[in-house]
């Protein structure tokens, strides 16, 4: 019984983990790619590392927390014109291949041992390198503190202070996709989604509204990269493809073009996936080793995923009416 | 635009009853009949039409008194295939021009060139004087020249208002950083909504307005098409084969339609492969058969051309057909039918 509730305790505490706001805010971006304007970025975990890199090697370098987060932010906005600008002005799917194979060149700058000296190699950067200037904001007194059954350090990696920011990062994001998506702008990236000779037809410039939804999704990705990072290290070979894989997961699970989506998906993908591999490891401690329990758990989700797609793809929040008539 | 060259959409062939609503008249059987009850509009901008076509000469490339639309050598070929080869066309302002021809005489190539939605090996065309070679589709759209596809394009999961909303020019909410601020385009968007909803009202789809333009029949969204071009305030408005799949019904009223177009003191260049269709409403006919233009005039003149029946009689060398047996509509839905067999 006392297994039970402290497993539960875990997936609870899953529904506000930092991580799960990480996700949360690259889901948020790639609905704003994929859900909002139909580009398939399949290299979101790309713009996560290069966000959690810029981060962890300025503030090394011992910029101050705002520049960390400007070095951070302009990086995923050079790597969306990057990409976009050879891509967008042809079909869907080269954006696609780009992506994927974008993030995986930064995964492989980052461990290459050319550049171990910024990036750490193989083996990263350390939390404690690049997290003292995020930690000093903290207005938190030093201690624990206990809400229900959560209870967490103030302040240091896995914290209420980390916690605290993700989410504020997350009711932000949610603002501005919510202005956006209302308002004549964000007509324009479903236009582009729906059909984007037609939206060309009228006049508009339907290559710079690709763009900017590349960018603005992109830079919400590196935000959620650097909350990704804070309570942990860089590694890149932890932010490799299933990352966006598992972004992908969180967005149709919550329901693509929907508001609150990538909330509610990154939520129930975590609880489920921690309560999942918390059981394994509690119910057959003896049985499974722990990374086979984590190769368990990933086979998992990509079979929910696929059921997913196949059952309800318009996702918990979507609305199936709008499915039916997809019209290609 | 590789869908662009699929065959010819054959017209939907039972009635929809969602698309009662939108006629007047009684319903017509086949399309055949519903060309026949057409009438052709008596408004002053038709015999204006009439009567200052009525003083150019009938032959290809001919120059007329008020061009809007100057084409010159415009070439485009696909491998080995010429597709399009336009010597000289000029289209004349304010007037209903009929581009006809039979399937894949590159009627849907050319609009694509003209719009900017393809490029040409070589040639120039310009718009109200304007060269418009090498310009972006969208800056075509911007300059007065709005076009609606063979292969209809609503869009799908927006609304049927959404769609004619979005399609309004200089909307202030849609840059980025002023979307976020509502009162920069609230009043904008106030203002084309009215306007969205008058032009829906007069293409009867103001009662679909909240609906998904997904959910609407064939012929509802040819008319959404047309309607959304409009919201642009076009000069000058390029209809690819607006009939294509629409009900019988509703051809009466879309072709009531593009005479209001004209009436209204817009230029109207429309594409129809069935030459039979263009006669009671187009001012100007020009037909094109394996890329070239090889004939224009006055309706009723082009239809007796000896290369314009060879043309269509190209593909039908097994009927044998008198020389305006064409007009006749018996033989017309005859031929029609040949041709949906292919
Ligand atoms: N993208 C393309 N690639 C190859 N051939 C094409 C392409 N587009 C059109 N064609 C060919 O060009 C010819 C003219 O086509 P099209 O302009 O669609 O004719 P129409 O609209 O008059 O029926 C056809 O033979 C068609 O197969
Ligand atoms: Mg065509």
């Amino acid at each position: 019984m006392e297994e039970l509730s402290r497993i539960l305790t875990q997936a609870a505490g899953e529904l506000i983990a930092p991580t799960t706001a990480a996700y949360v805010l690259a889901a948020i971006g790639l609905n704003l790619h994929f859900g909002y304007t139909g580009l398939l970025n399949m290299g979101q975990a790309g713009f996560m590392l290069l966000g959690a890199y810029g981060f962890a090697i300025s503030t090394i370098a011992g910029s101050p927390l705002w520049l960390a987060v400007l070095v951070a932010l302009v990086a995923s906005i050079l790597f969306a014109l990057i990409l976009g600008m050879p891509t967008l002005k042809l079909r869907g799917d080269y954006l696609a291949i780009v992506t994927i194979a974008a993030a995986e060149i930064i995964r492989m700058l980052g461990r290459s041992s050319g550049l171990a000296e910024w990036t750490g190699g193989q083996a990263g950067l350390r939390g404690n390198e690049f997290k003292d200037t995020f930690a000093a904001l903290s207005p938190l007194p030093d201690g624990r503190t206990a809400i229900g059954p959560f209870e967490y350090l103030n302040n240091g990696s896995d914290s209420w202070w980390v916690r605290i920011v993700g989410w504020s990062l997350v009711a932000l994001a949610l603002l501005v996709v919510w202005l956006l998506t209302r308002s004549p702008w964000g007509r324009l990236l479903k236009g582009v989604r729906e059909d984007e000779d037609a939206v060309r037809a009228l006049g508009k410039n339907v290559y710079a509204v690709k763009m900017q939804a590349l960018v603005l999704g992109g830079v919400l990705g590196s935000l959620g990269g650097i909350i990704y990072v804070l309570p942990r290290a860089v590694q890149p070979d932890g932010m490799a493809r299933s990352m966006t894989f598992f972004v992908w997961t969180v967005l149709l699970l919550g329901g693509a073009a929907t508001l609150f989506g990538p909330v509610l998906g990154a939520m129930l993908f975590w609880a489920v996936f921690m309560l999942l591999r918390a059981g394994m490891r509690e119910g057959m401690a003896g049985t499974l080793a722990p990374d086979q329990v984590e190769n368990i758990g990933g086979l998992v989700v990509g079979l929910a995923l696929m059921l997913l797609v196949i059952f309800r793809p318009q996702g918990i929040l979507g609305n199936k009416k709008e499915l039916a008539f997809d019209a290609r | 635009m590789p869908d662009e060259t699929l065959p010819e959409t054959p017209p939907e062939t039972l009635p929809e009853t969602t698309e009662n609503d939108v006629t007047e008249v009684t319903e017509p059987e086949s399309t055949v009949e519903a060309l026949e009850s057409v009438e052709r509009s008596d408004s002053a901008a038709a015999k204006a039409a009439e009567h200052v076509l009525a003083t150019v000469e009938p032959t290809v490339g001919v120059s007329k008194p008020d061009t809007i639309l100057v084409a010159d050598g415009v070439q485009r070929r696909f491998g080995g295939m010429t597709a399009v080869d336009v010597d000289h066309l000029e289209v004349q302002r304010g007037v209903i021009t009929a581009l006809i021809g039979p399937n894949g005489a590159g009627k849907t190539t050319f609009f694509n060139l003209l719009t900017g939605f393809d490029k040409p090996n070589q040639g120039s065309w310009s718009f109200e004087g304007k060269s418009l070679a090498g310009i972006s589709a969208a800056k075509v759209a911007r300059n007065g020249m709005v076009r609606t596809f063979q292969l209809t394009k609503a869009l799908s999961r927006l609304t049927v208002l959404q769609n004619m909303q979005l399609a309004a020019m200089d909307n202030p909410g849609e840059n980025l950083f002023a979307s976020l601020v509502k009162p920069l385009w609230s009043g904008t968007e106030k203002r084309n909504a009215e306007k969205a909803l008058e032009i829906l009202s007069r293409f009867k789809l103001d009662a679909k307005k909240d609906d998904f333009a997904g959910s609407l029949s064939g012929g509802q969204r040819k008319l959404l098409e047309m309607a959304r071009a409009l919201m642009t305030d076009p000069t000058m408005i390029m209809l690819d084969e607006p009939m294509a799949g629409v009900n019988p019904a509703l051809v009466q009223s879309l072709l009531g339609h593009i005479q209001a177009l004209r009436d209204d003191g817009m230029t109207v260049l429309f594409v129809e492969h069935d030459m039979h269709a263009v006669r009671h409403i187009s001012d100007w006919v020009v037909v094109m058969a394996e890329g070239r233009i090889v004939a224009e005039g006055p309706p009723a003149a082009v239809m007796q051309d000896q290369a314009v029946v060879d043309a269509y009689l190209g593909a039908h060398h097994d009927t044998d057909l008198g020389d305006d047996s064409l007009l006749d509509p018996a033989v017309l839905a005859r031929l029609e039918a040949e041709e949906e067999k292919r």
